[in-house]
């Protein structure tokens, strides 16, 4: 019986240890509902500053020429970035699904299958949160600093409404110009697939792309591009968002910068996900 | 001359019957959060004079100001501009009365994505909206040169020096011939020489645009440059007013550590 003493000292221990991880666990469900909850009070921050957005929207005058020079920065200056991530992200699907497909014997379906994917979801996934990485930080950085300089409030003095200038014109932009870079991004990510489908073996390309469309109707094309809409005015309104409200000092300018990003990446996927129950709902 | 009294009342100022007064500030009061940054203040510009308001940094001279065009908004007392009282206005009529008013921003506000003359185009094309490009072409050149820079025209605001900034900056709020100029710390972050020259050009602006202004700062040098009157902050509340022999003469330790 006395050697088995020892092995009850075990007990406290384990009793301390589980008591450590139980403490912890609270502490990190405390963090997490921390994180949750601010989360949470952002998306409700978000959708208030989107009410000021629509009243603006549609009072006074619209500034055409701003607006001009913003879908020139959202849409032209994103292309480069664009262009190559779209034949990639083809190629690469392509390389992928070949030796699956060939195992059953169907490598024909192999065009028509990367174009329905890369139009129904990765095409506006991917470049959304590219653009919500390029564009949304930008935003945000561009106006936090102007907040932080005074810029704003000097436009405010000197007759304009900054909300009209600075966000209506760059929210419009963000919504406008992503859907089209998504469709510019399908159809070189389609370029790129015929490309990886040309490593092994060959397709011409009037064949690749007769297969590739063949595969597609309109109801893989229109939510496709009906969420990509949304996924350009979240982009838009997180990033000029942060970018308004920006706290005072320099600091807030990265700290605007980082948080529209993370929080527009994270809320492209959660539209993304309630745009495809919705197409599921209706479509079925 | 040799002491000079710290209560405001027995100070033998114009009455403000006897001078007509442009900005009428009374018993103004704002918070952020627990933080009382503005107390009790009661300040009147009047016309044509130039007046400094001096206190440390953090004292509430830019919540002030900004007070003045609005941008903040005070949590109790009045501000009367040019006769209107600020928080009655809608936004149309605050649109046109902050056209009357220039206000020179601390870090100079220029806007960093326009080239200088984009940055004075900006407000003339805005608030005097019936000019020819001709005519605002020449206002442009005209402002520039009253501040020294009319080469600068095409210049980006990061290829240009500090002290050029503010010029620019000055010019940019003077190109629409404001009524009364509000200078939130014009000096400030500027060396020596540079500080005398935008004192000088304060003083310029004052004959030339025949502006009341008022000028917060805490150099002393720009205040003996521009000062008709000066009143000091401390802790949210007008400390003392006087003009500058008084704050040169004084003996009173907080004003002395401002005058050493
Ligand atoms: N928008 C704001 N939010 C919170 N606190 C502010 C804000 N603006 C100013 N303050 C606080 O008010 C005080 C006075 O600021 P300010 O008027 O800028 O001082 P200064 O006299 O140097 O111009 C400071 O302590 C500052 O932190
Ligand atoms: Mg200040």
């Amino acid at each position: 019986m006395g050697k088995f003493l020892p092995a009850l000292n075990v007990i406290p221990k384990l009793r301390d240890a589980t008591a450590h991880s139980m403490t912890k666990l609270s502490e990190k469900t405390l963090e997490q509902t921390g994180i949750f909850s601010r989360f949470l009070m952002d998306v409700a921050d978000v959708f208030l500053f989107m009410a000021r957005f629509n009243k603006e929207l549609f009072s006074g005058r619209f500034e055409w020429k701003e607006f001009g020079h913003q879908c020139y920065q959202v849409g032209y200056k994103t292309l480069p970035l664009i262009s190559i991530t779209g034949a990639i992200m083809g190629l690469v699907l392509t390389i992928q699904s070949r030796p699956v497909l060939a195992d059953f014997g169907a490598v024909s379906m192999l065009p028509g299958m990367v174009t329905v994917s890369l139009i129904r979801e990765m095409g506006p996934v991917i470049t959304a949160l590219i653009c919500a990485g390029k564009i949304g930080s930008g935003m945000g950085a561009e106006l936090g600093s102007m907040k932080v300089t005074e810029q704003i409030e000097a436009m405010e003095v000197s007759s304009t409404n900054p909300m009209r200038f600075l966000v209506v014109t760059r929210v419009l932009a963000a919504t406008i110009m992503i859907p089209l870079l998504v469709l510019y991004a399908d159809l070189l990510g389609i370029l790129g697939s015929w490309g990886g489908a040309n490593i092994k073996g060959s397709v011409t390309f009037t064949l690749f792309f007769s297969q590739a469309f063949s595969a597609v109707d309109f109801l893989d094309f229109l939510p496709a591009v009906v969420k990509t809409f949304f996924f350009g005015a979240v982009i838009g309104l997180v990033g000029t968002y942060k970018g308004y409200n920006a706290g005072r000092g320099t600091e807030s300018v990265g700290i605007a910068a980082n948080s529209a990003v993370v929080l527009a990446s994270l809320l492209v996927i959660i539209v993304d996900m309630i745009a495809v129950q919705i197409t599921d709902m209706i479509i079925s | 001359m040799s002491t000079f009294p710290t209560d405001i009342n027995t100070i033998a100022w114009p009455k403000a019957t006897d001078r007509e007064s442009v900005i009428e500030i009374n018993n103004l009061k704002k918070s952020f959060g627990t933080q009382q940054v503005l107390k009790d203040v009661s300040i009147k510009l009047y016309k044509g004079e130039n007046l400094v308001i001096l206190g440390k940094s953090g004292s509430g001279k830019s919540v002030l100001i900004k007070c003045i065009v609005r941008l903040m908004n005070p949590d109790a007392g009045t501000i009367n501009v040019l006769g209107e009282n600020l928080s009655t206005l809608n936004t149309d009529a605050l649109g046109l009365l902050r056209q009357k008013l220039g206000f020179l921003f601390q870090s100079g506000a220029l806007y960093d994505s326009m080239t200088v003359r984009e940055n004075l185009e900006f407000p003339l094309r805005r608030i005097k909206k019936d000019l020819s490009e001709k005519e605002i072409s020449e206002k442009v050149i005209e402002a520039l040169e009253n501040v020294g820079l009319a080469d600068a025209l095409n210049k980006m605001p990061s290829q240009l020096s500090g002290g050029m900034r503010k010029r620019i900056s000055l010019a940019r709020t003077i190109v629409v011939d404001p009524m009364i100029m509000l200078y939130d710390e014009p000096t400030t972050g500027l060396d020596p020489v540079t500080s005398d020259e935008i004192s000088e050009l304060i003083n310029e602006v004052q004959k030339k645009y025949k502006t009341s202004s008022i000028i917060i700062t805490h150099d002393i040098e720009c205040a003996r440059a521009t000062a008709d009157r000066i009143i000091m902050l401390k802790d949210g509340e007008v400390y003392t007013e006087g003009n500058i022999d008084d704050f040169e003469t004084s003996t009173d330790p907080l004003i002395k550590s401002f005058f050493k």
